[in-house]
């Protein structure tokens, strides 16, 4: 599975990495229809007729998530509406040795969610209910499939809010957010999901249902809830999720300012964060994606903008006006023109419209593109956005940069057409080529997207055999006959389980004495 | 008109196009060979369905995606279905079920960020629908029985006695009560329940003279379901256009604009419509057409699309269609002149789908409203989902239909306006009957009723049949 980024060609390995002799030898060929079938059976026989989906066309409708270069139609697709269902369904396919892929809203970007051919999709988007918003403990809990914005659009009247805000806010779900720990642009001052999940159910792997911390800030003993946030789906299906609830900010001022070119606005954000002032956010986007943007929601950032910075300063009013003016002063002394104060809500969503669009936006200038997701030290971005314009310049590949400054979170949008020979290809090379700059430079290969299919190759660039080794034992740990979204962010199934099924005998490491199964 | 596209669909064996069809798109390994869901002639178009890049940001304003939660039914899904349709899949039952449960209420064009024209290609696979999809008996007789009735003026007129004699006679909550028509005909009993009150009709003159110095001429859709059972609104509309300095023209030969037809694929139907409406007002020496029902104004404007191939009207389509106006437009760019007299009420604006998604008119009707003195506007939360009506959709689909217009009607009472004000005369009936069921007792007008009462300053209480 070398090389996988993103066409429907490196799509192959991940439905199709069941060795013959491997299936032979553990005397489970034919198993897999046979076993769809019998989760099929399980399933209709516990919810409503549209509940399970089986027809080939309707299933096509599912074949990918948000990151739409693989696709791989699953064999059957569960819609459960309660907690009960979807364990049962688990448990059908632990029984039976079915592999099983969790899905939300189907948004994700680096497709996590990417369906099995010989296994089923369960789908959380219609158990959506927020099960409570505890006002007095600042908490929400929640189902898998509510919507991110939506908790809070609940929460709001009580004068709160759910902070981590990735850019498909409107309709990620919580579940989905889970199991990416996703990001959003104000994770600079609020951090991850991983920061505003306090508890959650849990179906493991063989369908038992357990709950992970509480309603406390922290539970004695091993961190599994900090384990199984960020899991992509390998380690269970999260079905309710206790959330942290911040304050709604006193005062909010957004900000968009323009620069001539990235390293002025880098530079100012250097400034800016040395100085101490801890901003909600600070993004940038150079000046192909903001062409992207006006294109797509006319959201009328300055003219001739090299770069912009959206900035937004939240808290006390008397600390966001003393903030406010240090970033002004910043700016200018590090070469901006224009600076814009949102002076309405109105005002306040076009400024960030036009950043939280930008992904789908490039889709006015470019019939096709690769959203790339990499981190590197903040201190490092001036460098390497210049290395990235020198890829882009001598490979002839149009690179856009969308990211969050602040916290150094690079989203290069790699545009090219696929209908033009090689151009997918190239586009490839540049996105690989920026994943390295990023490794070299000390970051990591991705920021908030996850690993998914699309990464898993590059994780031997980051870890070494052991560290690889080291986190499939934990996954063992959970998911001893790797059925729960196999294939995902690890480059080769091994270790527990070389094949989807069930493990028939004791694994390598337990026989050796190196390691326990629990 | 019904039957040539009956016959139409009825060859697909012999048809030659299928095999034009099968051996232009990749056929999957596997698939077996049957007839690809869409022939040659203007299938939905490949170009515009590589424009999805599958974010999802469609999902939360479509109301089957936000009812039912399921790909199949929501708009990156339909386009998935298209996609497979392209590359050879049949036109199964199943397809055609997730392509006609689609409101067409276009929120979703609203909000995708990659500029995916999703109007069209939903337009382009529903005429591909009715040519190549034989419906079930009674799906055929309802469709045949909606499309003879709506479209045509006289025989809606023709409709208004007996259903005056029905509601005067207390029938009607007896019926209701009884829940008798839902068990034995629900699409009736949507029907029924939608039917509004009926006000007197007010007989309209050709040509209504501009008050004062003459500003522009314009030309006045009556439309069929607006012009019947909202006889009030075509009045209002013209007073309000002569008013502000409008000659108003309301040719007597206007028939049905084929706003259903347009949005229902039935391709022949609506060029015909489209050329009468032209044939009716393009000797009138208009500067623009104005209508006052949204479903309307947006089909007018799509005029050049559906008369695309024809060599005699093309041009004049396209001519056409850049005159039309929806009455809200109209007025913002004309900027008024006659004086407004107070009205203290808080009105909640109910955005029309085929308004606000389609013309992208939002501002012009809430500025409108502004200006009135003592007038107050409110927003109704998840504006951009529709209300379920859809045009014909609320008598195809009354089960899903009520559940979208409980919601509405949920988040208009929400506002505590004391009244409702939209566009569409399809959205007033629909929203009126969730109120009512409801309980919530609100107002209901039209925006140029409003302006109407403003100008000639009349009491509040002369707003729309309160109930």
């Amino acid at each position: 599975m070398s090389g996988t980024h993103g066409t429907e060609t490196t799509a192959g390995p991940v439905l199709g990495d069941t060795p013959p002799e491997a299936t032979s030898s553990t005397g489970e060929t034919g198993d897999n229809a046979a076993g769809i079938a019998a989760v099929g059976r399980v399933a209709r026989a516990l919810m409503p007729e549209t509940g399970v989906i089986a027809d080939p066309t309707q299933l096509r409708t599912y074949e990918c998530d948000g990151l739409a270069h693989y696709r791989v139609t699953p064999a059957l697709v569960v819609l459960p509406e309660t907690t009960e269902q979807l364990a049962a369904v688990v448990r059908a396919c632990s029984e039976h040795g079915v592999p099983f892929v969790a899905r939300g809203s189907g948004t994700g970007l680096s497709g996590g969610a990417l369906p099995r051919a010989d296994g089923v999709l369960l789908v959380t988007s219609r158990m959506r209910t927020i099960r409570e918003i505890r006002r007095a403990d600042q908490r929400a809990i929640v189902e898998p499939g509510v919507i991110n914005l939506d908790v809070t659009r609940a929460a709001t009247p009580e004068g709160y809010y759910y902070a981590p805000d990735p850019s498909s806010q409107q309709i990620c779900s919580i579940g989905g957010n889970l199991a990416e720990n996703s990001g959003g642009a104000h994770c600079l001052k609020y951090g991850f999901t991983s920061n505003h999940v306090l508890g959650t159910e849990l179906i493991t792997p063989q369908g038992d249902v357990v709950s992970l911390g509480g309603l406390a800030p922290d539970s004695p003993g091993y961190d599994l809830l900090g384990t199984v946030v960020g899991s992509e789906g390998t380690l269970g299906i999260a079905t309710t999720a206790t959330v942290r609830l911040v304050r709604l900010p006193e005062e909010v001022r957004t900000l968009l300012v323009g620069f001539h070119t990235t390293d002025d606005a880098g530079a100012a954000t250097s400034a800016i964060i040395s100085a101490g002032v801890l901003p909600a956010a600070i993004e940038m986007m150079d000046a192909l994606a903001i062409e992207a943007a006006e294109a797509a929601v006319h959201c009328n950032y300055p003219d001739g903008a090299g770069a912009v910075l959206v900035i937004e300063l939240d808290g006390a009013a008397a600390e966001v006006e003393h903030e406010y003016a240090l970033v002004e002063r910043f700016c200018q002394e590090n070469g901006s023109f224009e600076l814009r104060l949102a002076t309405d809500a109105m005002e306040r969503a076009l400024i960030w419209r036009g950043r939280k669009s930008a992904f789908a936006a490039v889709g006015r200038i470019s019939p096709d593109y690769i959203v790339q997701d990499g981190v590197i030290p903040r201190t490092a971005l001036p460098e390497v956005l210049r290395a990235i314009a020198e890829l882009s310049s001598s490979s002839g590949v149009r690179v856009a940069n969308v990211f969050h400054a602040g916290d150094g979170n690079l989203h290069p949008l790699v545009l090219f057409d696929g209908e033009k020979d090689g151009a997918s290809e190239a586009a490839e090379k540049v996105s690989g080529a920026i994943l390295d700059l990023c490794i070299t430079h000390g970051g990591a290969i991705t920021g908030e997207h996850g690993v998914g299919v699309d990464k898993a190759a590059y994780m031997p660039k980051m870890f070494t055999d052991d560290d690889l080794d080291t986190m499939q034992l934990v996954r063992c740990a959970f998911d001893p006959d790797n059925i729960s979204n196999p294939g995902k962010i690890f480059p080769t199934p091994r270790l527990c389980g070389e094949v989807p099924g069930k493990r028939k005998r004791a694994h390598p490491l337990v026989e050796a004495g190196l390691a326990d199964a629990f | 008109m019904v039957e040539s596209t009956r016959a139409r669909s009825d060859e697909p064996q012999s048809d030659p196009r299928k095999a034009d069809a099968l051996s232009a798109g990749p056929v999957p390994v596997g698939t077996p060979t049957v007839r690809s869901a869409f022939d040659e002639d203007h299938p939905p178009s490949a170009e515009l369905i590589s424009d999805c890049v599958h974010c999802g940001f469609c999902l939360p304003t479509c109301p089957t995606y936000t009812l039912w939660g399921e790909e199949m039914d929501s708009p990156r899904g339909r386009i998935d279905l298209m996609k497979a349709g392209l590359q050879g899949a049949p036109l199964s039952d199943t397809m055609v079920q997730h392509f006609d449960a689609c409101l067409g209420c276009m929120a979703c064009v609203t909000a995708c960020p990659s500029g995916v024209q999703y109007d069209k290609l939903i337009e382009a696979t529903r005429v591909q629908v009715e040519r190549h999809h034989t419906r079930s008996p009674g799906d055929r007789a309802m469709r045949a029985a909606i499309f003879a009735l709506f479209p045509y003026k006289k025989r809606l007129r023709a409709l208004r006695g007996p259903l005056r004699a029905y509601q005067a006679s207390g029938l009607p909550s007896v019926v209701r009560k009884s829940g008798l028509l839902d068990r034995l005909a629900p699409k009736l009993a949507a029907m029924e329940g939608l039917a509004p009150v009926l006000e007197k009709r007010e007989k309209l003159p050709e040509r209504v003279p501009a008050t004062g110095a003459r500003r522009a001429v314009v030309g006045m859709l009556t439309g069929c379901v607006q012009g019947e059972f909202f006889p009030g609104v075509n009045a209002a509309t013209a007073r309000v256009l002569a008013a502000e300095g409008c000659d108003v023209i309301i040719p007597r030969r206007q028939g049905c604009c084929g706003a259903l037809s347009v949005h229902n694929g039935r391709q022949e139907e609506a060029e015909s419509f489209a050329r009468a409406t032209i044939d009716a007002f393009e000797t009138a020496g208009v500067d623009a057409v104005v209508v006052n029902a949204a479903g309307c104004g947006s089909s007018m404007k799509e005029y050049a699309d559906v008369l695309a191939d024809d060599p005699d009207y093309a041009e004049r389509a396209k001519a056409f269609s850049g005159k039309v106006r929806d009455v809200s437009e109209f007025l913002a760019e004309l900027g008024s002149v006659a004086p407004r007299h107070p009205l203290e009420v808080t009105v909640a604006y109910h955005d029309a789908c085929h308004l606000g998604h389609a013309q992208g008119i939002r501002s012009q009707p809430r500025s409108l409203l502004r200006e009135i003195p003592g007038l107050q506007l409110r927003e109704i939360a998840e504006a951009e989902v529709c209300c379920g009506s859809a045009g014909i959709w609320n008598v195809l689909n009354p089960e899903p239909a009520r559940e979208l217009g409980d919601r509405k009607a949920r988040n208009i009472a929400g506002t505590g306006a004391e009244l409702l004000v939209t566009a569409n005369p399809g959205c007033l009936m629909q929203v009126s009957s969730s109120l009512e069921r409801q309980g919530t007792r609100i107002g209901l007008a039209h925006t140029i009723e409003v302006i109407d009462a403003s100008i000639r300053g009349l009491p509040v209480t002369t707003l729309g049949p309160q109930h």
